[in-house]
């Protein structure tokens, strides 16, 4: 069981950025996220695409952001655990929680923030009759070990990085690659495009473009997908093992829907503004996953909301202390790791 | 003021027909998003970068539409329900040339 002060469900800016924050009150964090590197968005879906409205910054990229932020609260020592995903909740007798994720890894803390932006990144599936019959039955959206495929006639479909990757990876070890996509033309790395070229002249990957999967056979498990080239009537039938479409992910707001919090417009309903509280006392909404009147979406907003949210996770966690809220200028901040950042002192000196 | 009609099917296929500022750096998206003809969540993921496709229409009128930008194009190429018509509305912005356009949006994917 891991243990923490704030468990933060969501690895984003605003989830990052709260692990600061509590870091200066001495609390503790630990953060979740689907995805398997920290940073949300900004470095999921648009690392290299620049920010104009970080003050401070007259422009930065997303991934960059997410580099400083992970900078600046390394001293906080902050916890991970990454690449899955918060399922359930438990409230305790003390008030605390336990959040169990899909992999059964269980977290304890007095205070539960829900930093979960536009939910967690799940795999886009195709819209095929029987895709769910075969799931884990031949059918997969992403790659955990690619030993499952030795030897086995596999065809993966998508355009993107992911799909040419595999794709090339997989034809050293499968029996058969074949890649198919709706476009002749493939979106990746120039490197990872020639490849597949080479291996496809060599006849290691047998392409199909543009084309696409329209439909799945097999009485229990696949053994052949249809595949319909663009304009042409006839189907291909193709004997198969295994089919991975790779088309990317898409946020959904997933299990979290389902622990009793409010939901208004797909994301979580604060009660105020004065600390991003749910319906639930101790579990806290902050960034663009929460909804309050005026809510604005931005990373500039998560980052206070993340503030105000553990000033008021210190109040329930420390009912009986007093605190008053001192600059980072005037005490400096001091990390659990031992280090000490804080402002060069004046000199005070006569001068003869 | 400089205001021009567009009409809109949501995904439950009911009509709309609303006016859509031209001097406010709107796109079909935003468009759709403060006319809240889609539930917040379900349309503009990403924000307007043209890599989520939450925002893909048909467009059915036959007005002479911006170019695809690269972005564009590779994106729906991974998208699904991807017809000939189809655009993300993010990436049209509404100009006085686009008066009377006529859309319906992509059901969720």
């Amino acid at each position: 069981m891991i243990k923490t002060d704030i468990l933060i469900i969501g690895a984003g800016p605003t989830g990052l950025f709260a692990v600061f924050e509590a870091g200066l009150l001495q609390l503790k964090c630990h953060l979740i996220d689907a995805l398997p590197q920290a940073g949300g968005q900004c470095a999921e879906i648009y690392p290299k695409k620049p920010i104009y409205d970080i003050p401070g910054f007259p422009e930065v990229l997303a991934g960059e952001l997410v580099d400083n932020l992970k900078e600046q609260i390394k001293a906080f020592q902050p916890g991970f655990t990454l690449g899955e995903r918060a399922e359930t909740i438990e409230k305790q007798e003390d008030g605390s929680f336990i959040v169990t994720t899909n992999k059964g890894t269980k977290h304890h803390a007095p205070i539960v923030a829900i930093a979960g932006g536009l939910g967690s990144f799940e795999p886009r599936k195709p819209l095929l009759e029987n895709l769910t019959k075969f799931e884990d039955n031949g059918v997969s959206y992403m790659i955990k070990d690619p030993e499952v495929y030795r030897d086995k006639k596999v065809i993966i479909a998508g355009g993107g990085d992911s799909a040419l990757d595999w794709s090339i990876f997989l034809a050293d070890v499968a029996a058969e690659v074949t890649l198919v996509h709706r476009r002749n033309e493939f979106r990746g790395a120039l490197d990872s495009v020639e490849k597949v070229q080479q291996l496809k002249n060599q006849g290691k990957i047998n392409l199909i473009t543009p084309a696409e999967i329209v439909g799945l056979r097999g009485e229990n498990i696949l053994e052949a997908v249809e595949i319909r080239k663009t304009g042409e009537e006839e189907l291909i039938t193709l004997e198969v093992d295994n089919f991975i479409a790779l088309f990317g992910l898409s946020p959904k707001l997933g299990p979290i829907a389902d622990w009793g919090l409010e939901i208004e417009k797909n994301a979580i309903k604060v009660n105020n503004t004065l600390d991003y509280q749910t319906n639930i006392s101790g579990i806290y909404a902050i960034g663009d996953v929460n909804t309050y009147p005026g809510k604005l979406k931005l990373i500039l907003c998560g980052f206070h909301e993340a503030t105000l949210m553990c000033q008021s996770a210190y109040q329930k966690i420390y009912p009986e202390k007093k605190y008053v809220m001192k600059y980072t200028t005037v005490g400096g901040v001091t990390g659990f790791d031992g280090t000490k950042k804080e402002a060069p002192k004046a000199v005070v000196k006569a001068i003869d | 003021m400089s205001d021009i009609k567009i009409k809109i099917t949501d995904r439950e296929g009911v009509l709309h027909e609303v006016d859509a500022p031209t001097d406010m750096n709107m796109n079909l998206m935003e468009i759709v998003r403060s006319y809240e003809l889609a539930p917040e969540g379900t349309i503009g993921i990403c924000g307007g970068m043209a890599m989520c496709a939450s925002c893909q229409c048909y467009v059915i009128s036959n007005h002479k539409l911006p170019e695809m930008s690269d972005d564009e194009d590779a994106m729906l190429a991974e998208a699904f329900n991807v017809e000939d018509n189809s655009r993300l509305g993010c990436q049209l912005h509404m100009t006085p040339e686009l008066d009377g356009l006529e859309v319906e949006l992509a059901p969720e994917s």
